[in-house]
């Protein structure tokens, strides 16, 4: 199944085209992202193509040279204009970059329409640039591509500290006296590079999602600059790659459609399961936090229900339970079987009770409650009518060594501000905790 | 019906239905969001197009336009989960849709009437051609029809919810705190924006249609601080646009969508240069205006100051060393506030009114003095 990558010597190079463009357009992506100027790229990208047909009608030719000076010098307009706009009128930057976009888009369509009414048959296939031509690059093109990104990462990397300044600080890295107007412009001028390579494979109108969506993916897996970067230039290259080989294999699949659709699965797959900034962990943790809140609460339950008679280790029935919760009975048997299985209930005959170590936990959890409404009462002197709520929350929130904390400032009190008397825990237990089981 | 007023008439529907909506998308800052929904739209269209074979039915104009909405929401999604900002997350989701779009295009192909070039600049040389014909009689073209339904759908709308739409817009606090639902109206907003582009989709394209939607919005907004006649305004600047932007492209053969794109931004860069107040020849005025006037007033404080010096006007510029001219214009605009006249031997004295003037700085300068201490 795989004959089609050597049936087709064409594909190789189609392959390198969008592995070179994922490099230079993950790379850049990443300041453009961070600085918050996305859509930046995706306004130059538009405002390249009357400067690329202006080029091709006043030279006549189509090589990467001449229309990179054609799209350097209108996207460097549309990006003066944008600026333009937003420091002399009452426009905000938002309309300003629509403006440019779609003005600058309009004039170079017109541009096109010249072209083509022009006798020449060399004009055919400039107006590829909209949706890029992966599919006819040849071994020439590969060669200046190559050696713009080349050209393009020798810039980052000579200008990576400043330019990290300009993302992170800008104020600050003019205080120290770089001239970060100056950055701006270079790193503006090197997103432009980048869209023009990628006008060759995506096209003008993709190239903002081969900007952002690699930054974006790469941002959920790292803090580091440098590493994201990287990823970024990776994570561009690769779906680069594997765009050019799905629409290798497949008849009439284009390019670059496939490789944003391939840029952004990884985007969605990075946002949901990155480790630690992945949506799919935090919504463990918080079904994780849910599920000791309740475990917790229903100990408390048991504790609390055995204060009046000092008698702790009663049995309950599952309708009692489900009373004082609030809940339906259905729901609090799944609560009652998960603790017994952690061994901090026992069952007996139909009822529970707590266990030597259920009632430790049960212990802990009512001290950490009226040990925090102390200290909300005593300490930031609220009114006693405010607190349990607060309370309610903290208490399964308290470390140990905060819980020591607090008695030591409450002097080791006996009662909470309800005078109801605040348990005291065996310190061998204190480490233990009903989820660690 | 002729086929170039069938064209204008399109066009200039085009720009109104734009223009009524884009004037929201401007004040609300959401220009951009407007720009996403344009280019999302397109599998919309593409998948109603496969299930309907035509650009222009009902069925398929609400069809598509739900894929504005999810756009909206998706945007919204993947900002609320904090994990992206809200501009990437505009940047990354509507090349996205494009790019399902396309793809859905390419795969067929040679079976639908739908290419990827009419995506970028649509049809609008084929509008006259493609008419409604009921029981033998031709009703003119149906996209004037459907245009000109939508035009009205959205001048309803802003009329119906014209209070709402005003209030969420400049102060979205006290619209929540007043009861008047600003995401509701933010959604119906949206789900216009979206009717909208898919209808004029035909006409201009998916790209373009962003033009007539920010830019006659846009230049309306340097003229005036007044919604209504912002709307108004608007909706001129559009229209402008649209016939002369079709005169530009008959007289050349030039693509009529991209001539018009065109077109709203030379009225744009025209209405930046000459607006009254916010342009830019009337703040450069209104500067040099203002120079004058401080200049004087600096050499009237200066005059009481020294208890009136003969000052020559010959030697007024030397000794503030201003430019000549500089000089004649502050000395005719003294003359004209009757702040100085001048004696025989064209020596500048204070009138009674500008030693009241002097007086008055005193007080200022002495009232700011006492207040530092």
């Amino acid at each position: 199944m795989w004959s089609f990558l050597t049936d087709n010597p064409n594909l190789w190079y189609v392959m390198g085209g969008c592995a070179i463009l994922g490099v230079a357009s993950g790379a850049l992506g990443c300041f453009a992202v961070l600085r918050r100027q996305s859509l930046l790229g995706d306004a130059l990208a538009h405002a390249a193509l009357p400067g690329i047909c202006l080029a091709f009608l006043l030279t006549g030719s189509k090589s990467p040279g001449v229309m990179l000076v054609g799209a350097l010098a209108s996207s460097l307009l549309g990006a003066l204009f944008i600026l333009g706009i937003v420091r002399g009128t009452r426009l905000k930057e938002d309309s300003a970059i629509g403006i440019v976009l779609s003005v600058f888009f309009g004039g170079g369509i017109v541009l096109l329409t010249a072209i083509q009414h022009r006798p020449t048959a060399a004009q055919a296939g400039l107006d590829k640039f909209l949706f890029g031509y992966a599919a006819s690059l040849v071994p020439r093109d590969l060669e200046v591509l190559g050696m713009l990104t080349l050209a393009v990462l020798a810039v980052l990397a000579l200008f990576y500290k400043e330019f990290k300044l300009l993302a992170f600080d800008r104020e600050f890295g003019a205080a120290m006296g770089f001239p970060m107007r100056t950055l701006e412009v270079l790193l503006t001028a090197l997103v432009v590079v980048a869209v023009v390579i990628g006008l060759q494979t995506v096209g003008v109108v993709l190239m903002a999602a081969m900007l952002i969506t690699p930054a974006v993916a790469a941002r959920q897996w790292t803090h580091s600059l440098g590493l994201m970067v990287t990823l970024a230039a990776l994570i561009g290259a690769g779906c680069g790659v594997t765009g050019a080989v799905l629409s290798g294999a497949g008849r009439n699949i284009p390019t670059g459609p496939v490789i944003v659709l391939a840029v952004t699965l990884v985007m969605l797959f990075s946002i949901a399961m990155a480790p630690r900034r992945g949506l799919v962990w935090s919504w463990v943790r918080l079904w994780r936090h849910r599920k000791k809140v309740r475990l917790e609460n229903l100990l408390a339950d048991f504790y609390r229900l055995g204060e009046p008679q000092q008698d702790w280790k009663r049995a309950r029935t599952l309708p009692a339970l489900a009373i004082v919760r609030g809940q339906p009975p259905a729901r609090v048997a799944r609560t009652v079987a998960q603790l017994e299985r952690s061994g901090l209930l026992a069952s007996e005959n139909g009822q529970w009770r707590l266990t030597d170590t259920g009632l430790e936990q049960a212990r802990r959890i009512l001290r950490n409650h009226r040990l925090w409404e102390m200290f909300l009462s005593r300490r930031l002197e609220l009114a006693a009518d405010h607190i349990h709520r607060d309370a309610e929350e903290m208490e399964h929130a308290l470390s140990p060594a905060i819980v020591a904390e607090l008695e030591r400032l409450l002097g080791q009190p006996a009662m909470d501000p309800h005078h109801k008397p605040i348990p005291v825990v065996n310190p061998k237990s204190e480490a233990s905790n009903p989820q660690s089981s | 019906m002729t086929p170039e007023l069938a064209i204008i008439l399109t066009a200039c529907l085009t720009a109104t239905a734009c223009a009524i909506v884009g004037t929201f998308l401007v004040l609300r800052k959401m220009a951009l969001i407007g720009d996403a929904i344009s280019h999302a739209v397109l599998p919309g269209i593409v998948i109603a197009f496969f299930f309907t074979h035509s650009l222009n039915s009902l069925p398929m104009l609400i069809g598509a336009s739900l894929f504005g909405l999810v756009t909206v929401a998706l945007i919204e999604a993947l900002s609320r989960t904090r994990r992206v900002a809200e501009d990437s997350a505009i940047g990354v989701v509507f090349p996205a849709l494009f790019a399902l779009g396309v793809l859905l295009i390419s795969q067929r192909a040679g079976q639908i009437h739908l290419d990827t070039d009419c995506v970028l600049y649509g049809d609008i040389a084929w509008v006259p051609f493609n008419t409604i014909v009921v029981g033998g009689v031709n009703l003119g073209p149906r996209s004037v029809w459907v245009l000109g339904a939508v035009t009205l759908a959205n001048l309803l709308f802003v009329l119906v919810f014209w209070k709402e739409l005003k209030i969420s817009t400049f102060d979205p606090e006290l619209a929540a705190a007043l009861g008047l639902a600003p995401v509701l109206i933010q959604y119906l907003l949206m789900g216009a924006v979206s009717v909208t582009t898919v209808a004029a989709f035909e006409s201009v394209g998916a790209i373009l249609v962003v033009a007539m939607l920010i830019v006659p919005a846009a230049t309306a907004y340097l003229f005036t601080d007044r919604l209504w006649l912002m709307l108004t305004l608007a909706i001129v600047f559009g229209v402008l646009a649209a016939v002369s932007g079709y005169f530009f492209a008959r007289a050349f053969d030039f693509s009529i969508a991209g001539a018009m794109a065109l077109a709203v931004g030379v009225w744009f860069t025209l209405a930046w240069l000459f607006a009254p107040r916010h342009g830019v020849v009337a703040q450069l005025v209104w500067r040099a205006r203002l120079s004058v006037r401080f200049a004087g007033e600096l050499l009237v404080a200066h005059m009481a100051d020294r208890n009136e010096p003969s000052l020559p006007v010959r030697a007024l510029a030397g000794h503030f060393r201003w430019r000549e001219w500089f000089g004649r214009l502050v000395v005719r605009d003294l003359l004209r506030r009757q702040l100085v006249r001048l004696d025989k031997a064209e020596v500048l004295l204070l009138t009674e009114t500008g030693r009241q003037l002097a007086r008055e700085f005193g007080r200022e300068a002495s009232a700011a003095n006492s207040h530092d201490r």
